[in-house]
């Protein structure tokens, strides 16, 4: 074996000289296919239920499971949810539309074939926008069902129809992305525009978000593409950027051999970290596609999406640049404010009811990005659900900001609040927390706490800015924290100022 | 005359009237059918138990004064196609063996509710491939009319089963001829309606594009109750029409004064027989007695309509029929892994024509192929359909031979398969095209066998052909005359 780090794909992909290496010989080609199933009631062409979890098998009926004799009568609903989802990516809705039925055998496919849709898809176009503001294009998005599950245990292999026809879009993105790292962002980026837009949940975990991805090499400058692998069964988006990195140094290995690389279909093994060969170009399948008989080709109106395109929310990166420009937010805040709808939504409303300004705004936002979604996440409750309204913690930040609380006092009371329902004034008041601002009360204070600190006293005179703090410290101590800091420093400063004339 | 050789019509009047009991109807098909089915095989299985209870709920549901369905108490059979909820359903094929529908078509919830009872299961080609009900896997059926030869195909079951007096109403399916061709090689009068005028919910899928159900009958009104009860627009089949619904009229037209018809020379060339010829000729003078103008005219692109046919047909067959695999039900062979499972299923389930079948349809959609086939299949279907826009600007209907020939003998067209396909030649075109089309007797060849008389109509222009076949069968008693005497 080879001690040439350069050709073992196995190599660790957070090795930086590799990597750098990599990147400047050949430039990496990436485009990525992402199926994303809608979150509709029912079924695309029964009326089943569409949900994750039950029994297997609950959720059918002759037509999702294929029995001779059933039609599909396709789900209006999902057609919204697909412009919606498309109108959020800002494809164009195409008027004339058909499906097509696509062929293979396997178990989990009850007809012996997909209704999808091959060359009239319903949406066209429209872009992927990543955090560099950078855009990949898409080429295309088609609506199509799902199929169902093979389950594999002791032996025996077994069926499971819940999914079958459920909704899906298929994302087909132009070869546009430049990295795994792009890759990832990529699906950040899709990820929150369906959540955004309401039609999907995406989460990789229940299968509702699912991709493929084609990876190339070419040499810098080279005008054509080179040879792509297409690899499957990335079920995470971490799985996703490994098999990404895997694949890279596998083709730049191979080509940097003289070896050429060969169309294929891979599949990713989670284990291994590693991908492996699942079938060649000779054996891709011959899907034989040819339009659905049993369902009219169909016109999407102008009407149709006037309709629509209302229900559509602010784009989440459309609403990250508001917040930035709004709320003079840094890049960092803005982003994490606007991962999910809910916590933008949330935000806004607490900064609308605490005031109009950017000092507000940043208060606010501070707490929502840490006390807020902490708590959502400790207690896994929707935003929604929390109990802390927007408007509750408006009036906490308010506390804050006049004075009467200090930032260490407001989370004791926002946990207080937490636990009792109580307004934000009364839970303050209830931990005995109210910030002591009043310099009359203060100034005695600091005076006794002055007057055991001769040594620090000594100290400070010398220079050692530490003894400030310890006096500081001391009369926080004292008050058990609510002195407000800025003025007891404020209030130290004067009386040493006042025994150094001493 | 025996209760079993009436009409739909006759015996529901006599239902109503309480002249006889639906059990009595029951009961005398269910003797005619003992007495004639193992000479026919014109049924694969007969439910005498689950009729006679639906006769008593019938009679029930009239005693508490319920008002009786225009098919009240008539007995029907249906092609083994159909699904009725709880009943087997092969499709003359044995990978569904032993299958259960689990749901009742709408086109047979629509003769249920109109108050038929549904008696036998009737037997076709395998999944309606073949013009001579020899390829099923429960035997051929014979024609009742000269047992050596065939009764047509693919509804053959159901058109021997009304030719012999055993049942006075079946359904059948229509994809390249299948209702109207047994119709006319058993003598009896058989419907193909619009293209999505009834509901295709609950009919194993042959070539989705193309099947239509419809009723075969010995009286040409019965099939106008039948279409009555059946068409409409349905929420569970995109494919059908929103002014799909059908009204049978009352009155049987005696004249047919001003009614233009079309004589299409594509039809009555020499691929035709001699003899079928000299019926459709005399069929033309009595539709001119009765006050029709004949008009000659063209259908050019007729000639291109059989292959087009078995392009979009097989294409399509290959598709509805992947299903059939064994996993979820049907009959499931042994096997060691996945692939062998297919293999041993689908191996041993088909018989020879469907595996044809789809084998031509795999080749035609594969790529490469599609292009050259089934898209210039689909070219040829609209040039077919402006054919008869044509062609119906100028006339009303259009009448011509329902078939080339008359019945091969039975294993006769097995050496050719070629030969079987050019059946369809004179009643694809009506597939491809969507229109509707029937077939009724109009007299019978020099072997005594009947001939049949196609009479095709614009696209929901059911009604006119109805009404036209209706002034012919008043006209002339062709209908009137039964088969042989040791199947009646």
């Amino acid at each position: 074996m080879s001690n040439d780090p350069s050709k073992d794909p196995r190599r660790d992909s957070k090795d930086g000289s590799d990597h750098d290496s990599i990147s400047e010989r050949y430039e990496t080609v990436i485009g990525l296919e992402v199926h994303v199933q809608l979150g509709t009631k029912t079924k695309l062409f029964c009326a089943c239920e569409n949900r994750f979890g039950a029994p297997p098998n609950t959720l059918t009926c002759p037509i999702c499971s294929g029995h001779p004799g059933v039609l599909p009568v396709p789900n209006r609903e999902a057609l919204r949810f697909g412009i919606l989802a498309a109108l959020a990516l800002e494809c164009d809705i195409q008027g004339h539309c058909k499906f097509d039925r696509k062929h293979y055998y396997y178990p989990d496919l009850p007809k012996g074939y997909q209704i999808s849709q091959f060359d009239l898809p319903f949406a066209l176009g429209g872009g992927v926008r990543l955090r560099s503001g950078k855009t990949i294009a898409l080429e295309r998005i088609h609506l199509e069902e799902d199929a169902g599950k093979n389950i594999h245990a002791e032996g025996h292999s077994h069926v499971d129809l819940n999914r079958a026809g459920v909704p899906l879009i298929e994302i087909v993105g132009m070869p546009e992305i430049r990295s795994s790292e792009e890759a990832h962002d990529y699906l950040e980026s899709l990820k929150r525009s369906m959540r955004y837009a309401g039609v999907s949940e995406c989460d990789m975990e229940k299968g509702s978000l699912r991709c493929d991805a084609n990876i190339s090499l070419r040499k810098h400058g080279a005008p054509e593409f080179g040879t792509k692998v297409e690899v499957k069964n990335l079920n995470s988006f971490k799985k996703v950027v490994a098999a990404l990195e895997y694949e890279r140094r596998r083709q730049a290995a191979c080509l940097d051999e003289g070896r050429a690389i060969h169309q294929e279909t891979r599949l990713f093994d989670d284990q291994a970290q590693q991908t492996r060969i699942m079938r060649s170009k000779e054996e891709a399948m011959d899907y034989r596609f040819f339009p659905e008989p049993d369902i009219p080709p169909f016109e999407i109106t102008a009407k149709d999406i006037d309709e629509i395109r209302p229900l559509l929310p602010e784009r989440h990166w459309e609403r990250k640049a508001r917040l930035m420009e709004e709320a003079a937010l840094n890049d960092y805040d803005s982003m994490v404010l606007t991962l999910e709808k809910e916590t933008a939504d949330y935000f806004e409303a607490a900064w609308k009811a605490l005031g109009p300004g950017q000092e507000e705004a940043k208060l606010t936002a501070n707490w929502v990005m840490t006390e807020v979604l902490r708590l959502s996440n400790e207690e896994n409750v929707p935003l929604s659900k929390l109990p802390i309204s927007p408007e509750d913690l408006a009036a906490l930040c308010r506390l804050i900001q006049e004075g009467k609380a200090s930032n260490q006092a407001g989370r004791k009371v926002f946990k207080h609040m937490v636990k009792t329902g109580e307004p934000p004034a009364k839970a303050l008041e209830a931990l005995g927390l109210a910030q002591i601002s009043d310099p009359a009360e203060l100034e005695p204070l600091v005076r006794a706490v002055l007057d055991k600190s001769q040594k620090a006293i000594k100290d400070y005179f010398k220079g050692k800015k530490k003894a400030l703090d310890a006096m500081k410290g001391g009369v926080m101590r004292e008050t058990r924290g609510r002195a407000n800091p800025g003025l007891v420093n404020e209030i130290l400063l004067r009386l040493l100022e006042d025994l150094r004339e001493d | 005359m025996k209760l079993h050789q009436l009409s739909a019509k006759e015996m529901r009047a006599k239902a109503v009237s309480g002249e006889v009991s639906p059990s009595e109807l029951v009961d005398s098909c269910l003797e005619a059918i003992g007495r004639q089915n193992d000479l026919l095989g014109a049924l694969i299985s007969v439910d005498a138990e689950g009729a006679k209870a639906r006769a008593k709920d019938l009679e029930a549901a009239r005693a508490r004064g319920e008002t009786p369905g225009p098919l009240f108490g008539v007995p029907v059979g249906l092609k083994d196609n159909l699904c009725l909820e709880g009943q087997p359903m092969t499709c003359g094929s044995n990978i569904l063996k032993g299958y259960r529908a689990s749901y009742t078509a709408t086109a047979v919830k629509g003769l249920l509710d109109a108050g038929a009872i549904p008696i036998g299961r009737c037997n076709m080609d395998e999944f309606a491939f073949g013009s001579s009900t020899e390829h099923s896997a429960y035997g051929p059926t014979k024609n009742p009319w000269d047992l050596e030869r065939i009764p047509g195909g693919s509804s053959g079951g159901s058109a021997a089963a009304v030719a012999a007096r055993m049942l006075p109403l079946t359904l059948g399916t229509d994809t390249g001829g299948s209702i109207r061709q047994p119709a006319a090689l058993c003598g009896i009068a058989g419907l193909k309606p619009t293209y999505g005028r009834v509901s295709r919910f609950g009919l194993t899928a042959f070539g989705s594009s193309l099947d239509q159900i419809g009723p075969l009958a010995h009286r040409v009104s019965d099939l106008g109750l039948a279409l009555q009860a059946m068409a409409g627009r349905d929420p569970k089949d995109p494919g059908t029409l929103d002014n799909a619904a059908f009204e049978a009229g009352d009155q049987a037209p005696s004249r047919l004064e001003g009614l233009k018809v079309g004589l299409p020379k594509e039809y009555l060339d020499d691929r035709v027989a001699p003899s079928i010829l000299a019926r459709i000729e005399a069929a033309q003078k009595t539709l001119e007695a009765l006050g029709a103008t004949l008009v000659p005219l063209s259908l050019p692109h007729t000639q291109y309509a059989i292959p087009a046919y078995y392009l979009v047909a097989t294409s399509e067959a290959s598709s509805n029929l992947a299903r059939f695999d064994g996993v979820r039900y049907g009959n499931r062979q042994k096997a060691k892994d996945l692939e062998d499972l297919y293999l041993e299923t689908r191996g041993k389930g088909f018989g020879e024509e469907a595996k044809r079948r789809i084998l031509l349809g795999v080749f035609c959609l594969s790529a490469g192929y599609y292009d050259a086939y089934y898209l210039k299949a689909l070219k040829v279907r609209t040039l077919l359909r402006q054919d008869f826009e044509k062609a119906f600007a100028e006339v009303d209907v259009i009448i011509g031979p329902t078939t080339p020939f008359p019945p091969f003998r039975l294993g006769e067209s097995e050496a050719d398969p070629m030969q079987l396909y050019l059946c369809d030649l004179l009643t694809a075109p009506a597939n491809l095209a969507g229109i509707p089309g029937l077939s009724l007797p109009c007299g019978f060849d020099e072997d005594g066998l009947p001939v049949g008389l196609q009479i095709l109509g614009p696209a929901l222009g059911d009604e006119t052909i109805l009404r036209v076949a209706e002034a012919f069968e008043n006209a002339t008693d062709f209908h009137s005359k039964l088969p042989t005497e040791a199947v009646q």
